[in-house]
């Protein structure tokens, strides 16, 4: 369960969100400045509103008037746009970059089975620069959850991709979303895409909440 | 065959080396305070830390003689306190070389920190790592080309310093005679032959330096960004 309700001053404009979610996927959508990656941001506590409220769970991780809680201690999964893999550590140590020490031998088969259904085993001893933009992404969202996260956000993750690579990821996601049953946020300009992802989506305008589409709970295949 | 007295190469690189080791702390530390925070008056911070790059060397030696001569505000100080003095010694060499390399290190450091993508410190921090962890495993990693060039760049100064430290160190032959004050009084003294030596010794090592961190730099570029 996820609670936003934040109230902030940007550059251009007053942002004012109010939602609640389970374990959906949301999607934002919205023209470039409309305020999407700055909720992502607020999730993830990169950035703080002026105002507001933010829980998971039952966590605070803001709360107007008290200090909000660090990014380091949210557990959220973010997958930046154009991934920020860092580029000087194999795939394999940006996998595990954010295990904890003591928590290597529980996670171990986890991240194996993680590698295995977004089929990324082989490339654990390369470089980013070394490998394709799908499978950046794959990787990318591997490392986002390997932490194990209570929320995952997904700042425009299909967006370098070309429309097959797209397609094939876009079931990925579908798929570890009924895998892993945590709240997805994802930010995207294609609608086309949104109506495919999103069990609900959110239109933005001017850090305003301008409409919302509810899509019938579909129940998987899988 | 010249009779030569090495001492100079051996305080030089002394001078240089502990001169560049403070000089690559403080001008980290401080850069990456300042690259991510806007404040009032950064600017006029920034110029001062760079300001002994624009001055000729003279003056920030006579700042520094203010600062540590026997009488100066700190000098005075620790002749009172510790029985200490840092005029005419070759600490007095350290903090000269201190002072007229810190902006070097500092601009480098700052290029650094500030052309790194803020969206992978981020992303450490939304994985759990502390502060320290980020700099540590992410920053410092991606910026040491360019902290390299700075450390380099720095020392190559530090060992050409000249006028600051003669105004603070002196010439003491055996005690403060770096390779730039050898020259300097060698020519004085007609002794051009000796002179020569230590011109074509401190060439060939700072264009060597140079060439060696092109390069690395260049090598290390590539490695992140070339398949």
């Amino acid at each position: 369960m996820l609670h936003v309700d934040i109230n902030t001053q940007l550059a251009h404009f007053e942002m004012n969100i109010h939602f609640e979610m389970c374990n959906e996927i949301m999607v934002l959508v919205g023209p470039s400045g409309s305020g999407k990656t700055t909720i992502l941001n607020c999730i993830a506590g990169l950035v703080h509103p002026d105002h507001g409220q933010i829980l998971s769970n039952e966590h605070t991780f803001f709360e107007t008037g008290e200090k909000p809680l660090p990014a380091r201690d949210r557990q959220i999964g973010y997958l930046f746009q154009d991934y920020a893999l860092f580029p000087h550590m194999t795939v394999e140590k940006n996998i595990w970059f954010g295990v904890k020490k003591n928590e290597r031998k529980e996670s171990n088969e986890m991240i194996h089975q993680l590698l295995q259904v977004l089929g990324i085993e082989h490339l654990l001893q390369k470089y980013p620069h070394q490998i394709s933009g799908g499978e950046k992404q794959r990787v990318a969202l591997a490392r986002a959850l390997a932490t194990q996260p209570s929320v995952l956000l997904l700042d425009e993750p299909l967006s370098a991709l070309d429309t097959e690579t797209r397609k094939q990821c876009q079931d990925e996601l579908l798929r570890l979303h009924d895998m892993w049953k945590i709240p997805f946020i994802i930010v995207t300009h294609n609608l086309d895409e949104a109506e495919r992802l999103g069990n609900r989506i959110i239109f933005l305008d001017q850090g305003q909440i301008t409409d919302e589409k509810w899509k019938r709970y579909v129940v998987s295949t899988y | 065959m010249l009779e030569m007295d090495y001492s100079p190469l051996l305080l030089s690189l002394k001078v240089a080396a502990i001169s560049t080791f403070f000089v690559f702390v403080a001008g980290v530390f401080i850069a990456y305070l300042l690259a991510k925070r806007d404040f009032f008056g950064k600017s006029i911070l920034e110029a001062l830390f760079l300001l002994p790059l624009v001055l000729p060397p003279t003056v920030v030696g006579f700042g520094l003689l203010i600062l540590f001569g026997k009488k100066g505000w700190i000098g005075s100080w620790l002749l009172e306190w510790f029985d200490f003095q840092i005029v005419f010694t070759w600490i007095g060499a350290v903090i000269a070389s201190i002072v007229v390399s810190f902006p070097l290190m500092y601009q480098s450091a700052a290029a650094a920190f500030e052309s790194l993508d803020e969206r992978l410190s981020n992303a450490a921090r939304t994985m759990g790592a502390s502060e320290s962890r980020v700099f540590w495993s992410v920053v410092f990693p991606l910026a040491w080309p360019g902290l390299l060039a700075g450390l380099v760049l720095s020392f190559a100064r530090g060992l050409g310093e000249f006028g600051a430290t003669l105004m603070l160190a002196g010439y003491i032959p055996g005690k403060t005679d770096t390779i730039p004050m050898a020259i300097y009084f060698a020519v004085e003294s007609g002794q051009m032959e000796k002179a020569t030596f230590w011109v074509v010794m401190i060439i060939t090592f700072g264009f060597s330096l140079i060439l060696w961190v092109n390069w690395w730099s260049k090598r290390n570029i590539r490695r992140f960004t070339k398949s």
